[in-house]
């Protein structure tokens, strides 16, 4: 459930970058900052929020196994000559 | 002269910098020293350098200078889609890359490519392809530091010059430090341009009264499109969010993540990745835009006067080139800070510059580490002449790329390299289903790969020989090349290609990731015992 939820952020804000809905508009916010400009700054904030949740939430943990594995499990490999 | 006197002393920092690394860690050697930093970099080094190894000299630049011409766009376009995408991969790929170079020893992507699919060639294939797209980005960065130390020198020290003693220090402190030393040094130049952005919004505010009269008087002008998307079209932006899908199959950018001591070093990089980029992006995008607005400095009024002569249908064609130039505002901060800010600030600010141009150190570490270990070692050069041969040989790489690099700069049309690197960001996207083959998909097979590979080559070469073949039409027009059906499948438009009516980069991604499935799929399935090193399960 909570791999779907994540990934369901994933796409929405991925989704939310599209902001047709400003596209057209030239406000200013706070007299200063034109409003499409102002979403998408916004929107850097959401993306580390974001990245937040995947971090706490998310850690590929196993992946720390698989950088160390047990002594003499180090298993060999074929990069280092020509096959 | 003070401006360029500060950044000299800046030069000589960075130098010292590198030299500081180079002497603290000589004892240590060995390639993976020189290399990847012995895997040991710390949470702070490690985000501030793997930020500071993605931005370039368009990052402060360029950045404004589009924005000069293209409004809020240009954040859009390109700051806030890398603030979602680029840590993402750095969450899906950066971890994996880490932990399998952590634990089989590479040092390089083909290294792990060869490994993962028992190819030998096609390894080679994938760095010819790989070294090729990065050649650009290391010449582009030789003219930019050039190009900046003339124009903050006023002209006193030449194009040549500064080219030259840019590449020498970079040379320098690549050579000494290996990927320590260019750590750090990026580190620092995060720092001094993540500052630059704050100050130079901060001083340029003040100065000239503030931004909200800038902005009124774009919004009451006929350029309040600048504020605003209404010139492109939402799948012209789409198709922008694959490009930085190009970031994490960068070799320097992949061969980096095996840099970090631990995995939880990515985790602070991968949340306050979006930040720096806000940080850095915001100020120099808002300041691109709000020049617009600022008539007052006579060479921004000069640069809006061509614009508008320009868009004029009675401007002969044969003034139209001068005016494009003189309309450009690629120096429109430097031009922003000459007018509103002191002299010694516009120094310290002209170091953050500079700090962001020399960017081309991790590209020419990163192609100095591919040749000395996809190529070099590959071939058998390390176990006959021994580690220390090795690290020389990187070494002497180094300084053959930047001499390369170098003698290019001064001698070819910038133009070329800039449609180089253009072309590089889809050919490094297109690449990135290497990655997901490799790291996530037990079938994916070396056939796959090559097709990939190929595929990539093919497309970015057509590309490239399409654009010369082809001359632009005037900026707003498209030429179809090659209509079926009403539908224009092949364009020619004033800035670049469309395919299917989109940036090339959404064919190159697509196909990419077909052939390495449909390859994959009709080809013999890998060997299961490699495999199992991969996957657990497996």
């Amino acid at each position: 459930m909570r791999g779907f939820l994540l990934t369901l952020a994933v796409v929405a804000l991925y989704v939310l970058h599209q902001d047709f809905w400003f596209w057209r508009d030239g406000t200013l916010v706070f007299g200063v900052m034109p409003i499409g400009l102002f979403y998408h700054a916004l929107y850097c904030v959401a993306s580390a929020v974001l990245m937040w949740a995947l971090v706490t939430f998310a850690w590929p943990s196993d992946l720390d196994d698989l950088a160390n594995p047990e002594p003499g499990q180090q298993p060999t490999t074929s990069h280092q000559q020509p096959l | 002269m003070i401006a360029a006197l500060i950044v000299f002393a800046y030069l000589a920092t960075v130098l010292y910098i590198g030299i500081f690394a180079f002497r603290k860690y000589e004892r240590k050697a060995g390639a993976e020293e020189f290399f990847v930093a012995g895997r040991s970099l710390g949470p702070a080094v490690f985000l501030l350098s793997l930020f500071g190894t993605n931005m370039t000299a368009f990052t402060i630049l360029g950045s404004a200078g589009h924005a000069f011409g293209n409004g809020i766009l240009t954040f859009g376009l390109m700051a806030s889609a890398s603030a979602f995408v680029i840590p993402l991969c750095l969450f899906l790929f950066g971890t994996r890359i880490w932990a399998l170079g952590r634990r089989f020893g590479f040092i390089t992507p083909v290294q792990m490519f060869r490994d993962r699919w028992q190819c030998g060639h096609i390894g080679t294939v994938i760095f010819v392809l790989q070294a090729a797209l990065l050649v650009p980005y290391i010449i582009i960065g030789v003219m930019g530091g050039g190009a900046t130390i003339a124009a903050i020198s006023g002209g006193a020290v030449p194009y040549w010059i500064g080219g030259a003693i840019v590449a020498i220090v970079v040379m320098s402190y690549v050579f000494l430090g290996g990927m320590r030393g260019t750590a750090f040094v990026n580190a620092f130049q995060t720092v001094l341009f993540l500052s630059f952005g704050v100050a130079a919004i901060l001083f340029i505010g003040y100065r000239s009264g503030g931004f909200d009269g800038a902005m009124a008087r774009i919004a009451a002008s006929p350029d309040a499109w600048l504020l605003t998307r209404e010139r492109v079209s939402p799948w012209y932006f789409f198709a922008y969010t694959l490009i930085p899908l190009s970031t994490i199959a960068f070799p320097h950018i992949s061969i980096f993540c095996l840099t970090a001591r631990r995995m939880r070093e990515f985790k602070r990089t991968i949340i306050l990745y979006p930040i720096c980029i806000l940080a850095i992006w915001l100020p120099c995008v808002y300041l691109g835009v709000a020049a617009n607005g600022l008539r007052d400095v006579p060479a921004i009024e000069q640069k809006l006067e061509a614009r508008a002569a320009l868009a004029s249908p009675d401007t002969p064609a044969e003034d139209r080139e001068a005016l494009r130039a003189q309309a450009r505002g690629d120096d429109v901060v430097i031009v922003l800070l000459e007018h509103y800010a002191p002299i010694w600030l516009a120094g310290l600010l002209g170091a953050g510059i500079m700090a962001a141009v020399m960017a081309s150190d991790s590209q020419i570490l990163a192609l100095s580490t591919m040749f000395t270990e996809d190529v070099f070692t590959y071939y058998g050069g390390t176990e006959r002449f021994g580690e220390r041969t090795q690290v020389a040989t990187g070494r002497a790489f180094v300084v053959l790329v930047t001499a390369v690099a170098y003698l290019l700069a001064i001698q070819a049309p910038q133009s070329i390299f800039d449609l180089a690197v253009q072309y590089a960001f889809t050919g490094y996207a297109a690449l990135v289903p290497l990655l997901v083959g490799a790291l996530f998909w037990r079938r994916s097979t070396k056939w796959g790969a090559l097709a990939v590979a190929l595929w990539t080559a093919g497309l970015v070469i057509g590309v490239a020989v399409f654009q010369s073949v082809v001359p632009a039409p005037p900026p707003g027009q498209t030429v179809a090349v090659w209509t079926v059906g009403g539908v224009d499948i092949l364009a020619r438009g004033a800035t670049g290609t469309s395919i299917f009516g989109l940036l090339p980069v959404v064919t190159a991604v697509i196909g990419s990731a077909l052939l390495m499935w449909v390859v994959s799929l009709v080809t013999p399935p890998p060997q299961r015992e490699v495999v199992a090193r991969y996957f657990a399960e497996a």
